[in-house]
């Protein structure tokens, strides 16, 4: 299959076309959930983080650094790429395996089309974007931890900003993007396994959108485990 | 010309296709007939180049398909044009773009040339006013319409046909073998059409294959089904009470 996909396109200018479509379908299409996502599971942490500081003596700017190491190292990269599988992974199922029900795939292999290159290429490419929409997500994860600091009153929004300084170690925002970039991957490729050797109709488009978003979160959470090892262990 | 030479295919125990041979001529209108799970289906997807053959050889003019390169296959699919059972159109295209796909992917005509070739075609099948529209907002008539100007656009050498007339009223379905019939004529192209309907083998079928069991149990004419006395076709052929009248008729007449 991986062969198949990168192989030298029937012609660029259809893939250029395409690409800038899945771009817009997966990426652009996805930053409303991304966005309201990242706005309250930060918003979630610094509260959380809050209400369990019960000691006097522990600073309050703990909270904005544990805000920012939680959606930094964790929640950004690796929560928002669970709700893509599910969001993007079972699109790309879904149209996959629907075009291969209703014989689309075998009409573009009739015409001499590539068709693993032609469906799979220009998702793979769209998603080498994920970083930035994780760079969002982060962005947007602290910011929604401030704005919740700032409305429970659990500390000033001064102490907040200060501990999101405190020993800030810019490879952990490396090690995140590193981890996006090969989640981008394998939401791009299990879904589209799953879609296009999927058999039978209609209700298995369903099933096979379901396997896939299980096999997709699996996929990720041990690649999560194995590149944390791998980068910070 | 197609030929077929002791075609064999298996899927795990059950053995499809037994051995078949036959040819395709050109200019010609030819239909694969049988049962459900006769191993139409699997026979004409041999001929496409989508299942592979265990054993036996295929050739498009000379061309053994086995032996041809990954190139050579793409190439040769160039001149294949296919109607899928359900038209196969895709869903995110207007008629217009679908039509124009495989000139869009294998010529480097320009968008205005691309056009005045999609309106020939789209005016061939009798389809004029549906260049915008998407496949859900055509009836499956037209989808089949559509499907049959897309597998011409090329100007294919051979033309195949999955259950062209299925889900149709038999009014469509008669336009639909007519016009299927006309451009292998005008074209002068090998058509091998896949089919259950008895009123297709009648209208159009110049040369019939029946399969049975994933053999080729007989082949003829469409004059020579009435006189076979080969059980097997008369059976599947003449099942129902108005073809069993017909055969009667264009016997006595005969005699």
């Amino acid at each position: 299959m991986v062969r198949e996909v990168f192989k030298k396109p029937t012609k660029w200018s259809i893939m250029k076309s395409l690409i800038l479509k899945e771009i817009d379908e997966l990426i652009y299409g996805s930053m409303g959930i991304v966005i309201f996502i990242s706005i309250f599971m930060g918003g979630v942490v610094a509260i959380q983080t809050a209400l369990n500081l019960t000691n006097p003596f522990i600073p309050k700017d703990l909270i904005g650094f544990a805000t920012r190491q939680s959606v930094i190292l964790e929640f950004a990269p690796t929560f928002t790429s669970i709700i893509m599988a599910g969001k993007v992974g079972s699109y790309i199922t879904s149209s996959i395996g629907t075009m291969r029900v209703t014989e689309q795939i075998d009409a573009l292999e009739v015409m001499g089309v590539n068709s693993l290159n032609y469906l799979v290429f220009p998702k793979i490419i769209a998603m080498f974007l994920y970083p930035f929409v994780v760079a969002i997500a982060m962005y947007l994860g602290i910011f929604g931890g401030l704005i919740a600091n700032i409305l429970g009153n659990h500390s000033t929004s001064t102490e907040f900003i200060q501990g999101i300084q405190l020993d800030f170690i810019p490879f952990h925002v490396t090690y995140s993007f590193i981890k996006s970039v090969v989640f981008a991957f394998i939401i791009a490729t299990v879904p589209s396994f799953h879609g296009y050797y999927m058999k039978g109709g209609a209700l298995d488009v369903g099933k096979a959108s379901t396997t896939s978003f299980v096999w997709t979160s699996v996929v990720i959470i041990i690649t999560n485990f194995v590149l944390t090892q791998l980068l910070l262990g | 010309m197609i030929e077929v030479e002791n075609l064999h295919k298996s899927f795990g125990d059950a053995h499809v296709l037994k051995g078949i041979t036959t040819s395709f001529e050109k200019g010609k209108t030819n239909l694969i007939i049988g049962q459900s799970g006769s191993g139409k289906t699997v026979f004409m997807k041999c001929l496409l180049g989508l299942v592979v053959p265990d054993e036996g050889t295929i050739s498009y003019d000379g061309r053994m398909f086995s032996k041809l390169s990954g190139r050579e296959k793409r190439d040769l699919r160039q001149d294949m044009g296919m109607v899928f059972q359900g038209s196969a159109l895709f869903d995110s295209m207007t008629v217009e773009e679908n039509v124009m796909f495989p000139m869009d992917m294998f010529t480097q005509q320009s968008r205005s040339e691309m056009e005045d070739r999609v309106n020939i075609v789209l005016k061939r099948v009798n389809l004029i006013d549906a260049h915008k529209k998407y496949p859900a907002e055509i009836s499956g008539g037209m989808q089949k319409r559509v499907a049959i100007a897309r597998a011409i656009v090329m100007n294919p050498k051979y033309l195949f046909c999955d259950e062209p007339n299925s889900g149709l009223d038999p009014k469509t379905a008669i336009l639909i073998d007519n016009l299927i019939n006309e451009i292998t004529k005008e074209f002068d192209i090998i058509t091998v059409i896949n089919s259950h309907d008895m009123n297709s083998v009648m209208e159009i079928g110049e040369k019939i294959i029946f399969l049975q069991h994933g053999i080729k149990e007989w082949e003829g004419t469409k004059d020579e089904i009435f006189k076979t006395d080969n059980k097997a076709v008369t059976n599947f052929v003449y099942s129902s009470e108005l073809f069993k009248k017909v055969r009667q008729m264009y016997i006595e007449e005969r005699n």
